[in-house]
């Protein structure tokens, strides 16, 4: 949890410790805070808290308390945190400084007449005190005696090296012992190397011997009273972050996909119903003369249904028109020449794309006559037999743009979805020649990527063939020209590009 | 879209020319191709099977080039170098020519037993051709391309070509029983019946994906010489016997298949693509087909057909203003021989047998458009003048999204489909009583049927985001699907918005104010009058007895509320407690 209140806030006070904490111990440490200022305030330039500690004799951490309580209150002392490598004598070792080391011990309990083995042993530094004093060559075993092994002195006297060395470590002279003597008594467990964490505390920009508790916040008792005006304010840490609003969120993809209704909106579109996610074969393909042998009609690509299997109805007049186009021509066309079959335009399924919905419409406004023109637009979702992997949806939104009227070229296609694709921040566009079914002439759209240096494919377009158009019922002279995208693939491809940055949260 | 894999420096050395890489692919871009990728067979190979497969591979450079799907003329290195020098202007179209063999016409007859499993065959014959190992190879691979592409992976042609010196007319066509038909099929030692090459070929990886088109049928299409020598058993396999090779001077090529005008298109593609090696260019022998009822027809094809374009016409489609004479110069570039005729102002355009795809006159305005350069056109805003209308429904929606998040609730985004599991027994119902549509086809099962619910796809949101800190306040509103007979496919959408709370506690009162906020923005007034709204007691196998109720509102029932059953909440794989609220917001339109 990290915030500007400093109640909580983190920044400012020493390590490992909170505020909050440190200004509980404050009133606790209270005593030795005040001894801290009044030192410092006599020191010349700061003082160390170690020393400070041995100097009062309390315990270090005592002192440390009041050390981060003072700081807690902004700039009263600046501390700096100092760590120190010192050598400690272990209790064995304490032991040793005061009574001598066990070999000395041994070598002193040795009577000038010998001590027997055994009893030697039971001494309480028997057993380490007399193979090092053996070393040592202070003391010899006679084995010979008549009651079992005897030990005697070999010399008079010894220097009892190893107690001298630590009492110097005591005394705080470790470094007058070498690398190896320390490394030695370290192996014996009687040195130890311990890290002091201490502050050097020095006088702050606002050092005063008394202590004046800072205000965390303004009150309302504050404002009325007066009493900011004589307050101290804890300062903010501003480097904290704020507390997320408690709100909910609308989804990132349906962000832009508002975007996208938005822009269809301002550029005069039309919005077409779009709410049947279940169609049949003959409007998702054979109206518009995508044939019935085509692969996307495979049971591979397109989910196709069991129940129920059929559409029950079908514009039979408008079918016979489509049928005849598909197998025999017509309109100015050679058709496909194949047996068209009612069964396969029966098939229901999920929509493989929502230009069924656009085939509905045209077929519709087809009926209307007088002929107007009209501009339409849709985005909902389309379906395809895929298994999911990082790359591939079963389902996905399409979106999609016609524009139907008298005389309509290429290059009002071309215009068109440069005014569409600028609004949405894409200004570099050009266009490749492609194939599509029911688009002739197609034209796929391709924008400059400048993070990846190359054109990518933004959506696909083109004019809707007559062999589709005509056997709805429009008038020959009327065009209509149609763009389709994925809504998915520019959001992830339009967030690469920076362009749709104001569309989710990052 | 299929695509073609053609060695580069081949490719270079038939274009008569080298190109950068950059270069070639503005080629490509500008003719409506792909260059899709560079690399070679040792890198496919290395890719797909690791570096130790692909040591000793060829490191040749391919090109990977996407190619249309109309574009059956372009499926092979002869085809697009030929496309592309006539886009270039650096040659003119070759000219393809049907003659008379100088003997006895090749003749090759259909009985009726064919009718029933594949009942057309059309065939021809390259004479004197000259192979080499990158001919024969591009040979072999058109056969492949056609018969994944047009022939729609055999089922509706399948091509065989054979050495015709190893053969000897007159060729029947017939359908037998498997256990009658007996050879040596390519690439094995020792003959076959019928029966058993399906049963090898089950482990084919290759052969496998096309016995299903012949496999329960009582009789198998086959061809015979005049000697009893199986040419081949399609659309499985050709016999071993007259198996074609890079030495082969003559070939016979059959197509088969339920599709005749297919099959026509098949033929003329591979006779005008190779008849590039024959000794006399361009030429192809004509074979005789006798169907069933008697009556002859001659082989390729290779139909000229005139048509008709006003320039004008052109113009106004594509938003260009050149001379007739122009575009006739832009359709020639395109593999359209193009002049102008009659007044001046009409362009006749001969379509060659290489271009199938020129079905009507709006396929010849696209090729004027992509010799002017699709890039060239001048960009223009129609006039259409319109005025926006949001569809009803989605602006509701639009409208209510925006304040069930101000209301502090989370939108997701759920798939439409699922398991029935999901929507039936999870919830504590039978799946004939959701009126669910059934997918006849998933490859998993989690998409058997489309959603009748929201609620599901909620509740697995939240399984999905345990982690987060609760309360879990989510929402959607989308489309269900449920049967409907009244409909014309049957089936009938309708939106809805479902809201969930999930939490230590089951908090009904706030989906219930949640329920309120919503009944407030649709103006829906509290009570039972007409036009009102009211909650009552009800009961539902998703929810904990005597914790649900319905919402009726404008005098109908809209929908539920309520705390979830513990069944549910466990199926889910959820822990905590969970109220929901789902309705159909249709009614408020």
């Amino acid at each position: 949890m990290a915030m500007h209140s400093p109640d909580s806030g983190s920044g400012g006070s020493g390590p490992g410790q909170d505020t909050l904490s440190t200004l509980e111990a404050a009133m606790a440490d209270g005593p030795v805070a005040e001894l801290l200022l009044r030192r410092l305030e006599a020191s010349d330039g700061g003082l160390d808290s170690a020393e400070l500690a041995a100097e009062l004799g309390m315990e270090h951490q005592a002192v440390v308390g009041a050390v981060k309580s003072l700081q807690a209150l902004g700039e009263v002392i600046e501390a700096e945190l100092r760590s120190t490598k010192r050598w400690e004598l272990t209790a064995e070792g304490e032991e040793i400084a005061r009574e001598g080391s066990h070999e000395a011990r041994v070598f002193r309990s040795i009577p000038p007449e010998g001590l027997a083995q055994s009893e030697l042993m039971r001494l309480p530094s028997g057993k380490v005190g007399f193979s090092k004093a053996m070393s040592n060559k202070w003391i010899r075993v006679d084995k010979s005696a008549a009651d079992g092994p005897r030990v005697f002195r070999v010399v008079d006297s010894m220097e009892d090296e190893v107690q001298r060395r630590l009492q110097l470590v005591q005394g705080g002279q470790a470094e007058k012992l070498g690398e190896k003597e320390r490394s030695e008594l370290r192996k014996r467990k009687l040195l130890a190397e311990v890290t002091l964490k201490t502050y050097w505390v020095s006088k702050g920009s606002a050092f005063s011997t008394s202590i004046s508790k800072q205000e965390t916040e303004l009150s309302p008792e504050m404002i009325s009273s007066g009493s900011w005006r004589d307050r101290p304010f804890k300062p903010y840490n501003f480097l904290a972050h704020g507390v997320l609003p408690d709100s909910g969120h609308l989804h990132p993809l349906l962000k832009v996909r508002s975007q996208f209704r938005q822009i269809f909106l301002e550029m005069g579109f039309t919005e077409m119903p779009t709410d049947n996610f279940i169609e049949s074969s003959f409007w998702n393909f054979d109206a518009l003369f995508q044939p019935q042998q085509h692969p996307a009609r495979d049971q591979h690509d397109t989910f196709f249904l069991r129940d129920p299997a059929e559409a029950l109805q079908l514009p039979m007049d408008y079918v016979q028109r489509v049928k005849r186009t598909h197998s025999q021509g017509g309109y100015g066309s050679q058709g496909y020449k194949y047996t068209w079959k009612l069964d396969e335009a029966r098939k229901n399924l999920l929509r493989t794309h929502t230009t069924s919905a656009s085939a509905r419409a045209l077929y519709r406004l087809a009926q209307k006559k007088p002929f107007t023109p009209v501009k339409y637009f849709s985005i909902d979702r389309v379906f395809r037999n895929e298994t999911l992997d990082a790359t591939h949806l079963a389902e996905f939104h399409q979106i999609e743009g016609v524009v139907a009227d008298h005389g309509l070229t290429l290059g009002h296609l071309m215009g068109v979805l440069r005014e569409f694709f600028t609004k949405l921040g894409i200004t570099q566009l050009r266009f490749k020649p492609a194939y599509n079914p029911y688009t002739e002439p197609s034209m796929e759209v391709f924008s400059y990527h400048q993070g990846l240096k190359k054109w990518v494919e933004v959506g696909n377009s083109g004019v809707f063939r007559p062999e589709m158009l005509l056997p709805m019922g429009l008038p020959e002279n009327v065009s209509v020209i149609a763009w389709g995208l994925s809504l998915e693939r520019p959001h992830r491809r339009l967030r690469d590009m920076g362009q749709s940055r104001t569309a989710h949260p990052p | 879209m299929p695509t073609v894999s053609v060695k580069r420096d081949l490719l270079f050395q038939a274009l008569g020319r080298t190109y950068t890489d950059e270069e070639f692919d503005e080629l490509c871009f500008e003719f409506g191709l792909e260059l899709d990728e560079i690399t070679s067979e040792k890198e496919i190979i290395s890719k797909e099977q690791g570096n130790v497969k692909a040591a000793g591979a060829s490191d040749v450079v391919l090109y990977k080039i996407d190619i249309p799907a109309n574009r059956y003329d372009l499926l092979c290195l002869e085809g697009l170098v030929r496309g592309l020098q006539v886009f270039k202007e650096r040659i003119k179209a070759p000219v393809y020519k049907r003659v008379m063999p100088d003997g006895k016409i090749q003749k090759l007859i259909i009985t009726e037993e064919t009718a029933k499993i594949r009942p057309f065959a059309v065939a021809a014959v390259l004479r004197n051709i000259k192979f080499t190992k990158d001919r024969y190879d591009s040979f072999i691979e058109l056969q492949e391309k056609l018969h994944q592409n047009i022939c729609r992976k055999r089922a509706l042609v399948a091509i065989g070509t054979h050495d015709l010196d190893t053969l000897s007319g007159p060729f029947t066509y017939t359908a037998k029983r498997p256990s009658d038909i007996k050879f040596k099929p390519l690439n094995k030692t020792k003959e076959y019946t019928a029966c058993e090459l399906m049963n090898i070929y089950k482990t084919d990886n290759h052969l496998k994906h096309y016995l299903h088109i012949i496999e329960n049928k009582p009789l198998y299409p086959v061809i015979y010489d005049s000697n009893g020598v199986v040419l081949s058993m399609p659309p499985i396999i050709n016999g071993d016997h007259s198996r074609i090779t890079v030495n082969t001077r003559n070939i016979f090529i059959e197509c088969t298949g339920t599709d005749f005008t297919k099959a026509k298109i098949v033929l003329d593609i591979i006779v005008t693509m190779f008849s590039e090696y024959c000794e006399n260019q361009f030429t192809v022998e004509a074979a005789e087909v006798v169907f069933p009822n008697g009556k002859s027809y001659t082989f390729p094809e290779l139909a000229y057909r005139k048509e008709m374009v006003r320039a004008d016409l052109i113009n106004k489609k594509v938003g260009i203003r050149e001379t007739p004479e122009n575009l006739a110069k832009l359709l020639t570039r395109m593999y359209l021989k193009s002049e102008v005729i009659g007044d001046g102002n009409q362009i006749e355009i001969e379509i060659p047998p290489t271009r199938a795809d020129i079905i009507h006159a709006c396929d010849i305005v696209e090729d004027a458009a992509i010799a002017y350069g699709y890039n060239n056109i001048q960009m223009t805003l129609p006039k259409t003048y319109t005025i926006a209308n949001q569809f009803p429904l989605n602006k509701l929606t639009e409208l209510l999204r925006y304040d069930m998040a101000a209301a502090g609730f989370t939108e997701v985004l759920t798939f439409a489909l699922c398991s029935q599991e999901d929507i039936a027994d999870k919830l504590g119902l039978d799946i004939s009583a959701t009126k669910a549509v059934h997918i006849s086809n998933p490859k998993t099962a989690e998409f058997q049927v489309a959603r009748t619910t929201l609620l599901p796809g909620l509740l697995k949101t939240i399984a999905a985001n345990r982690k987060m800190p609760l309360p879990l306040k989510l929402f959607e509103i989308s489309d269900i699907v449920i049967k409907d007979s009244n409909t014309d496919v049957g089936a009938k959408n309708y939106r809805h918005l479902c809201a969930v709370y999930y939490n230590k506690n089951p908090g009904f009162e706030i989906i219930h104010g949640l329920l309120d906020r919503i009944m407030q923005l649709l103006d829906v007034p509290p009570g039972e009058d007409k036009g009102g709204y009211v909650i009552k007691a009800s009961e539902g196998p998703a929810f904990f007895p005597g914790r649900c109720a319905e919402i009726f509102a404008r005098g109908q029932s809209v929908g539920k509320l309520g705390v979830l059953h513990p069944d549910v909440i466990t199926k889910f794989e959820l822990t905590m407690p969970c109220s929901s609220l789902e309705i159909n917001i249709g009614p408020f339109l």
